[in-house]
């Protein structure tokens, strides 16, 4: 019976559980989890500050999940080496596990680049974990003075979380809009101006030049004084494993559409990979949660034998703030049409006859009709164009198209 | 396994389907006390213009992307029913920028809530079929994708 090794306990690992699951009941998983909690939710952490979720309710699978699946979970432990010629996996206390077939499912972690006068700082604080949130939580009290370095989509959602439980929140980025990464400016604009209304503020364009204590010297001469500093600049793919054990990465891990390596028996899945983009059809990291549970269910499944292919991934988001909602997908290349509503802002992309992204600030109505057309790459012209750039409903499609997505079995 | 399929040459665009849905999942009694004067949050939707109408609900499908896309884990699907936990969802609206039905809309809170076929409520069939005068929905087996 074929041995499973899982390392990583997050949703990418899940994915991977419950893919091997689907095809086999037999064979022992071992889920090495460097994080001492069962798998959680961890875009939750913000609402779990926000007092929207408990740490129970965060729980992404129910008790009971891994004896269910015959997993052995090997807690607070890391894997340090992946020895490929004697299949085993070499743990932080020098312990081995054996696999036949293996899954990387290390997740990423925070980039935090060398910022003079880092280590002066007291209260300092990542936002990548449940025990990021819990630490930062500590910390938290009525007229606490919040920096945050990044207004990507952790750093806001964190700012989100803690705003009613401190005193004032600043937010830089080098970047010289919020979210940069999935908006553009003028909807950035939009974003912004409803997180100023809501009492955050914004330092964009200018980046920390030193901190010392509680002071940060920004490069634009500005100087702020904060009681709390949170990090969340970027993060990094966990690539080592594979990368030291002779397997191919970039930014990623590199990975093909039944996510394997190019190493025999190991494969990788979520926020350590870089995978196919179905959007711009080259490989990038799409480290969102939606991606990382079905490039783990696929490993999963082909690990156990079956046959599975993940080829339709695409970049997409759905967040809101403080009531406002905004949902991206995709890439914003090609020809770019607009459709400006009371409730906000629509922008569709579309090349070669295809829609290739959007962004719906506030518009976000039946937005996974958009989000069908990119992962399908449907043929435009065989659909109301004219309406689609309006709204998203079912009525773009032909009759005969609808007749087989409501009358029968999908 | 019993699905509810849509008839859109049937459909009069009445809307019953979606008052009769947002009385079921309402929890009372009387029609009149949880409808009348209310701005409604069924889980059915009437599409259409002025010569097409069509209900649209969860699809509960094969393989529900919804579900492996939500960052809450409150998505499950069993015995074929894709159903949603309201307490763990934080109201992300994942599932919406998934859904390719557009079948998924959130309740009054801004929580997620889902067609679950009427099974966890009092009426044990779905509301918007046996209230449908035209047989424009329907709750039944079919086989095959036709
Ligand atoms: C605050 C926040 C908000 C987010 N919001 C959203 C959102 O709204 N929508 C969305 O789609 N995505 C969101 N994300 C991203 C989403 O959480 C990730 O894409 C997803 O968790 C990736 O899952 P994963 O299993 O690949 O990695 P992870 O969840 O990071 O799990 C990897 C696990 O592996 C462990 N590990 C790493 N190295 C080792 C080792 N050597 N040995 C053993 N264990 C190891 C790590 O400790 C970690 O627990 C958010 C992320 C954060 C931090």
């Amino acid at each position: 019976m074929k041995h499973y090794v899982i390392i990583g306990n997050g949703t990418a690992a899940v994915g991977c559980i419950e893919g091997i699951r689907s095809v086999s009941a037999d064979g022992g998983i071992t889920v090495i989890s460097a994080e001492n909690h069962p798998v959680y939710s961890r875009p939750l952490i913000s609402y779990y500050l926000e007092g929207k979720t408990d740490l129970e309710k965060m729980r992404y699978r129910g008790e009971g999940f891994y004896e269910i699946n015959g997993c052995r979970v090997i807690y607070g432990r890391k894997a340090v080496s992946v020895n490929t010629s004697g299949r085993t996996v070499i743990l932080d206390d020098g312990s081995s596990v054996p696999y036949d077939s293996l899954c990387v499912a290390a997740g990423s972690r925070p980039f935090v680049p060398p910022f003079p006068g880092l280590e002066t700082v007291g209260k300092k604080f990542g936002f990548m974990t449940m025990d990021d949130a819990l630490e930062l939580e500590k910390a938290l009290s009525e007229d606490a003075r919040v920096l945050i370095v990044g207004a990507g989509l952790i750093g806001l959602k964190c700012a989100e979380g803690i705003c009613g439980r401190v005193g004032s929140i600043t937010v830089c980025d080098l970047a010289d809009r919020v979210l940069s990464s999935i908006l553009d400016a003028d909807c950035a604009a939009i974003v912004q101006d409803h997180l100023e209304k809501n009492g955050i503020s914004f330092l964009l364009g200018d980046s920390v030049d030193k901190f010392c204590e509680s002071k940060a010297y920004m490069k634009s001469g500005k100087q702020i004084d904060f009681d709390v500093l949170v990090l969340a600049v970027g993060v990094r793919a966990n690539t080592e494993l594979v990368k030291e054990a002779g397997g191919k990465v970039n930014r990623g891990i590199i990975i093909n559409c039944r996510a394997e390596t190019d190493l025999e028996d190991i494969y990788a899945a979520g926020d350590c990979t870089e995978g196919y983009d179905a959007s711009t059809g080259t490989n990038r990291v799409l480290a969102i949660l939606p991606n990382a549970y079905m490039q783990g269910y696929t490993a999963g499944v082909n690990m156990a034998g079956g046959c599975s292919v993940h080829d339709r991934a695409i970049p997409m988001n759905s967040i809101g703030f403080f009531g406002l909602h905004m949902m991206t997908a995709g890439s914003y290349e090609g020809e770019m049409t607009e459709e400006k509503i009371p409730a906000g802002i629509k922008r569709l992309f579309i090349k070669d006859g295809i829609l290739k992204g959007f962004i719906l600030v506030g518009a976000c109505e039946r937005a996974g009709i958009y989000t069908s057309l990119i992962r399908d790459r449907t043929p435009l012209d065989t659909i109301d164009l004219e309406l689609t750039k309006k709204v998203a409903t079912n009525l773009i499609f032909s009759q005969e198209s609808r007749r087989k997505k409501f009358g029968g079995i999908v | 396994m019993k699905r509810v399929y849509v008839n859109e040459e049937w459909c009069l665009g009445c809307r019953l389907c979606e008052y009769n849905c947002a009385f079921a999942n309402s929890g009372l009694g009387d029609m009149v006390l949880a409808l009348k004067d209310r701005k409604i949050f069924p889980r059915i939707h009437v599409e259409g213009n002025d010569s097409i109408t069509f209900a649209v609900s969860c699809r509960h499908c094969t393989d529900p992307i919804c579900q492996k896309s939500c960052i809450a884990g409150a998505i499950s699907k069993a015995d074929g029913v894709v159903r949603i936990d309201r307490s763990k969802c934080v109201g992300c609206l994942t599932c919406v920028l998934v859904c390719p039905y557009g079948a998924l809309s959130p309740g009054e809170d801004g929580i997620m809530q889902k067609c679950e076929l009427c099974l966890e409520n009092a009426c044990g069939a779905p509301a918007c079929v046996t209230g449908c005068p035209n047989k424009a929905i329907v709750y039944e087996e079919r086989s095959d994708p036709e």
